[in-house]
């Protein structure tokens, strides 16, 4: 029988300020593991710091709440020793566009077969609001002493052009999109990302859920006119069939995620599955990679005598 | 000091083959049942910058270089300038006679203030502007001059192979200085060959011309020199299996050996020719046959540490390994495996530093950064090896403790042990034991609440791999319950602190004295040697030298510098008269070290901080004015270009 979102939840208290995007993620998570017929130890959730690093305490499966910025190369670690396990790595804005962003530019080049959820809210909110590299040039939220200063990265694009082979964006109060589209992240088969926008209801004071949901525009019955709108409604088709229609694909996917403002695009903006996985391209060096990988070997027998032989070692360097 | 060894240098430009004539070279030594030991020094640099090999040949074991070169096989003209006041008196300088007329001063790869010393040099010694101005005033120092004309030595080989473009085979010029120094030291041409052969193991057309260019040189050497050179190497018949081997190479067999199955880093000096040789070999032969140590090159030191961590953390054997640069990235994801207990290994190749330092050369100065690197305390264990077996020994060991207490382990080596080479008997490894400390399986866990933290008497709480099936749990860099969570509360942070921090008891009760530190010469003593890392193998030769001169002193090389073995030290230490901190470095940092554990401070410092490793020579002698009573306290060594 399979097991049900709530037998992903921790008694640990979700300690977030309240109407916080990371209650969406956490249950987007919760459910799409239960959907996808995932057990809790088949699943490590990496995290970083900040609001968001604390979500790994509240999943029940591994969780390994890491340090700011390296969520991308603990992730990489554990998949690389057993590519069994299903990665899911989370992180704030700051933490894997800031701090993190050589790790987020770097995890493109390998297409490592695991899930990144970028908690985008454009803020630090745990040190009390600074502006994130998502937030937009100009924008003075809340807490800052000036207008934001730096213009702000577009994690879609940037995503795209360091070598992602999945890239979506979704929605922390619109849980069943998110919960759909962290189905399709795990279920792809390399490195896939997820752009969660989020509102921060303490210190972003702009993009609020209200802001998300439209209501400053109105139509003439009075009804909000959402800002976030799904590209699978308008017949975006992300998918690389070819590898000769890659870069069209990428083109007009980074083409998408230039739109901003009073049209924000939701969805799977890119997947490309001809791309090799980091797993694949080590098992064509080492076919028994998969099947036994770095955690799972044996290394000695029962009293401790290493199985291993370095004659291929010392043949080479004897004198006699 | 009496002659036991011959002692042969080979230099050049960078990229002009040094490295080739030198492994040639010690093979064809190493054939002839010779002990080798070869220095490799270089510059940061890929091409043109002087770079040389310095090999030190004997039929008894030796362990480290003296300052003599009885013969010098110079490339160039740089190569006779920066070493001619090392080759010994009835020595010889090989040299292609196409730079005769060169002008010293003129040299474009010299630093203005080495100039500046050359230029005092000549004026002083009333030595002329060219190299065949120098190399008469050599011939007044009793040095003989082989001048070799390499150009049509290669003409002729050229016609031989039927190269008619000779600058495609200067390249070869390297193997030709080795053919005229084995021709002058008439040594056995036919282990040359083989040394040729191995050397160009996988590429059989070089290997062949590189035959025909050894013999084309030695018998022209053979010819032209009969019998002329004072010195001669001979070989001498052994019965154990031996090996070549530099540090980098036996740190990669023992990790492999040791279990290591994840290995990361990112290129630096003198480190990232482990990761090279590990990931070249990385399909294993093992009684199992599907094992393999997969290599993975990240994109910063800050990603090695913590994917080794990652590693870790799902069960496999993981590593690190790095220099001081590197280390000073890694020192925030230490201390993130410190708080959560996590079996990490790193390997530390030391170099010249601060800053980036003198990236290619040997230093000791980052022992008090080790120990205390990464915000906060927590348990480490930092072993430091003190020759090329102990590289090997040391790394494997390092695995078991990492898993046994659950800590990170600093394996501490410098570049003088990772570059230099040395033949030893093929090292036996077929006793060694994996030892998996307290890892739980899923079998294990059965009707088990499991808790990753969980308070025990040792500190040390039984671990399970990510993945393992009952065994969910958590990790976090905050402090966190028994559970892994987050926790701020004063009575568990308390506890915390506590099972982490005593974990260093467990390991001081639990490690043999031989794992500490090892004695060598008179215990009984009053004068002591302390020491720890490369230094050690010219410390004990000059033991033995001082020995003959009915010099009486003990050494204690330290092997294990966290958890510091206070007591033994401390006794040992006590009631000495004099005691000798001899490191490469400025502070003298082992003494502090010493001092800070055990209230005893070291009274003499032999000290050297130029980046070269320290000679026999140079610590007997100064280890003799200590004795002797004619040192000040403190004595920094020079030796070395």
């Amino acid at each position: 029988m399979g097991l049900k979102a709530s037998d992903f939840k921790t008694d640990v208290y979700a300690d977030w300020c309240p109407a916080c995007g990371n209650f969406g993620i956490m249950n987007g998570l919760q459910m799409a593991f239960a959907e996808l017929g995932l057990e809790p130890h088949q699943i490590v959730l990496v995290s970083g710091i900040g609001c968001s690093g604390k979500e790994a305490h509240n999943v029940k499966c591994f969780g390994v709440h890491t340090l700011h910025g390296r969520t991308l190369p603990f992730a990489m670690g554990i998949k690389v020793a057993n590519p069994n396990l299903e990665v899911v790595a989370v992180g704030g804005d700051g933490d894997g566009l800031g701090i993190g962003a050589g790790h987020f530019v770097n995890a493109g080049r390998r297409n490592l077969d695991i899930t990144y959820i970028l908690h985008n809210n454009g803020v630090y909110g745990l040190t009390k609001g600074q502006a994130s590299p998502t937030l937009k040039f100009g924008l003075k939220t809340k807490s800052l002493p000036r207008p934001n200063i730096n213009e702000a990265v577009n994690p879609i694009a940037l995503a795209l052009i360091a070598g992602y082979t999945f890239v979506a964006r979704s929605y922390a109060y619109d849980v069943r999109h998110l919960k759909e589209t962290i189905k399709s992240a795990i279920q792809h088969k390399g490195l896939a990302f997820i752009d969660c926008l989020q509102p921060c209801p303490t210190y972003n004071n702009i993009n609020t859920k209200e802001w998300y949901a439209g209501e400053d525009r109105k139509d003439h019955s009075g009804n909000p006119q959402s800002r976030l709108y799904k590209l699978e409604e308008e017949n975006f088709d992300p998918v690389v069939h070819d590898w000769n229609e890659d870069w069209k694909k990428k083109t007009a996917a980074i083409e998408k995620a230039q739109e901003w403002g009073d049209r924000i695009p939701i969805g799977i903006f890119y997947k490309n599955q001809l791309e090799p996985t980091f797993q694949e391209r080590l098992s064509q060096r080492i076919p028994f990679y998969l099947t036994s990988p770095p955690a799972e070997q044996k290394l000695c027998d029962e009293n401790g005598n290493s199985y291993v032989n370095l004659d291929a070692f010392l043949d080479d360097l004897k004198t006699n | 000091m009496a002659k036991d060894s011959i002692n042969w240098m080979a230099g050049g430009p960078q990229g002009s083959g040094v490295d080739t004539a030198a492994n040639v070279f010690g093979k064809a030594c190493g054939y002839g049942g010779l002990h080798v030991f070869g220095r490799r020094e270089y510059h940061s640099n890929i091409k043109g910058l002087h770079s040389y090999f310095h090999l030190r040949l004997s039929k008894k074991e030796i362990l480290a270089n003296i300052n003599d070169v009885d013969l010098l096989a110079a490339f160039d003209a740089e190569t006779v300038v920066r070493h001619i006041g090392e080759v010994v008196s009835e020595g010889g300088i090989i040299i292609d006679s196409q730079h005769l007329n060169t002008k010293v001063l003129g040299i474009p790869t010299l630093p203005p203030e080495f100039r500046a010393q050359l230029q005092k040099f000549m004026q002083e010694n009333n030595v002329g502007e060219t190299l065949a101005d120098w190399l008469e005033h050599a011939k007044k120092l009793n040095i003989q001059v082989f001048s070799v004309p390499y150009m049509s030595l290669l003409n002729q080989i050229g016609q031989k192979l039927g190269v008619t473009q000779i600058s495609k085979i200067t390249r070869m010029i390297n193997v030709l200085t080795v053919g005229v120094s084995f021709a002058l030291f008439r040594y056995d041409r036919a282990l040359a060959e083989k040394a040729v052969r191995a050397v160009f193991a996988e590429k059989a057309k070089i290997a062949d011309m590189n035959v025909i260019a050894l013999n084309q040189a030695y018998d022209y050497a053979e010819s032209m020199f009969k019998d002329e050179f004072k010195h001669r190497l001979e070989t001498t018949a052994v019965k154990e299996e031996r090996i070549f081997i530099t540090g980098n190479q036996a740190v990669a067999m023992g990790k492999v050996l040791g279990g290591c199955r994840v290995q990361t880093y990112y290129p630096i000096t003198p480190a990232a020719d482990e990761s090279e040789y590990l990931e070249a070999h990385e399909i294993l032969k093992t009684s199992e046959e599907n094992e393999a140590i997969i290599v993975v090159q990240t994109e910063d030191e800050i990603a090695a540490v913590n994917a080794a961590s990652g590693a870790a953390l799902a069960g496999a054997r993981a590593a690190t390994s790095t220099s001081g640069p590197g280390f000073s990235l890694m020192a925030e994801g230490l201390s993130w495996a410190g708080n959560s207990e996590i079996p990490l290994v790193i390997t530390y190749y030391q170099r010249g530093a601060p800053a980036t330092g003198l990236p290619t050369r040997n230093g000791q100065a980052d022992l008090q950064f080790v120990l205390h690197a990464g915000h906060g305390e927590f348990p480490r264990i930092v072993l430091a090896s003190g020759d090329i077996r102990e590289c090997f020994y040391d790394a494997a060991k390092a695995f078991n403790l990492a898993e046994k207490y659950q800590l990170p382990v600093i394996h501490l080596l410098d570049k003088a042990m990772a570059n230099c080479s040395q033949t030893y008997p093929v090292f036996p490894y077929h006793g060694f034991k994996i030892d998996r400390g307290q890892l739980l399986n899923e079998k294990n866990l059965e009707g088990k609440d499991y808790k990753r933290f969980v308070f025990t008497e040792t500190g040390v709480s039984p671990r399970v791999a990510l993945g393992t099936r009952r065994g969910v749990h958590w990790y976090t860099g905050d402090e966190h319950n028994e559970s892994g969570h987050i926790s701020e509360e004063p009575l568990t942070r308390r506890l915390m602190v506590e099972k982490r921090m005593k974990k260093l008891e467990l390991i001081d009760k639990e490690m043999s004295i031989e794992d500490k530190l090892a004695f060598f010469g008179n215990q009984d003593a009053e004068n002591i040697v302390v020491s720890w890392g490369s230094p050690k193998g010219a410390i004990i030769e000059s033991l033995h030298l001082l020995k003959d001169d009915s010099l009486n002193v003990g050494f204690i090389q330290l092997r294990m510098l966290s958890p510091f073995p206070v007591e033994i030290v401390r006794s040992a230490l006590t009631d000495k008269k004099r005691i000798i901190d001899v490191e490469d470095n400025y502070c003298g940092q082992l003494g502090d070290l010493i001092k800070e554990k055990t209230g005893i401070a070291p009274n003499y410092f032999i000290l050297k901080y130029t980046g070269r490793p320290m000679t026999t020579t140079e610590v007997y002698e100064a280890l003799k004015l200590i004795l002797t009573d004619h040192a000040p306290k403190r004595q920094v060594l020079m030796y070395g270009s």
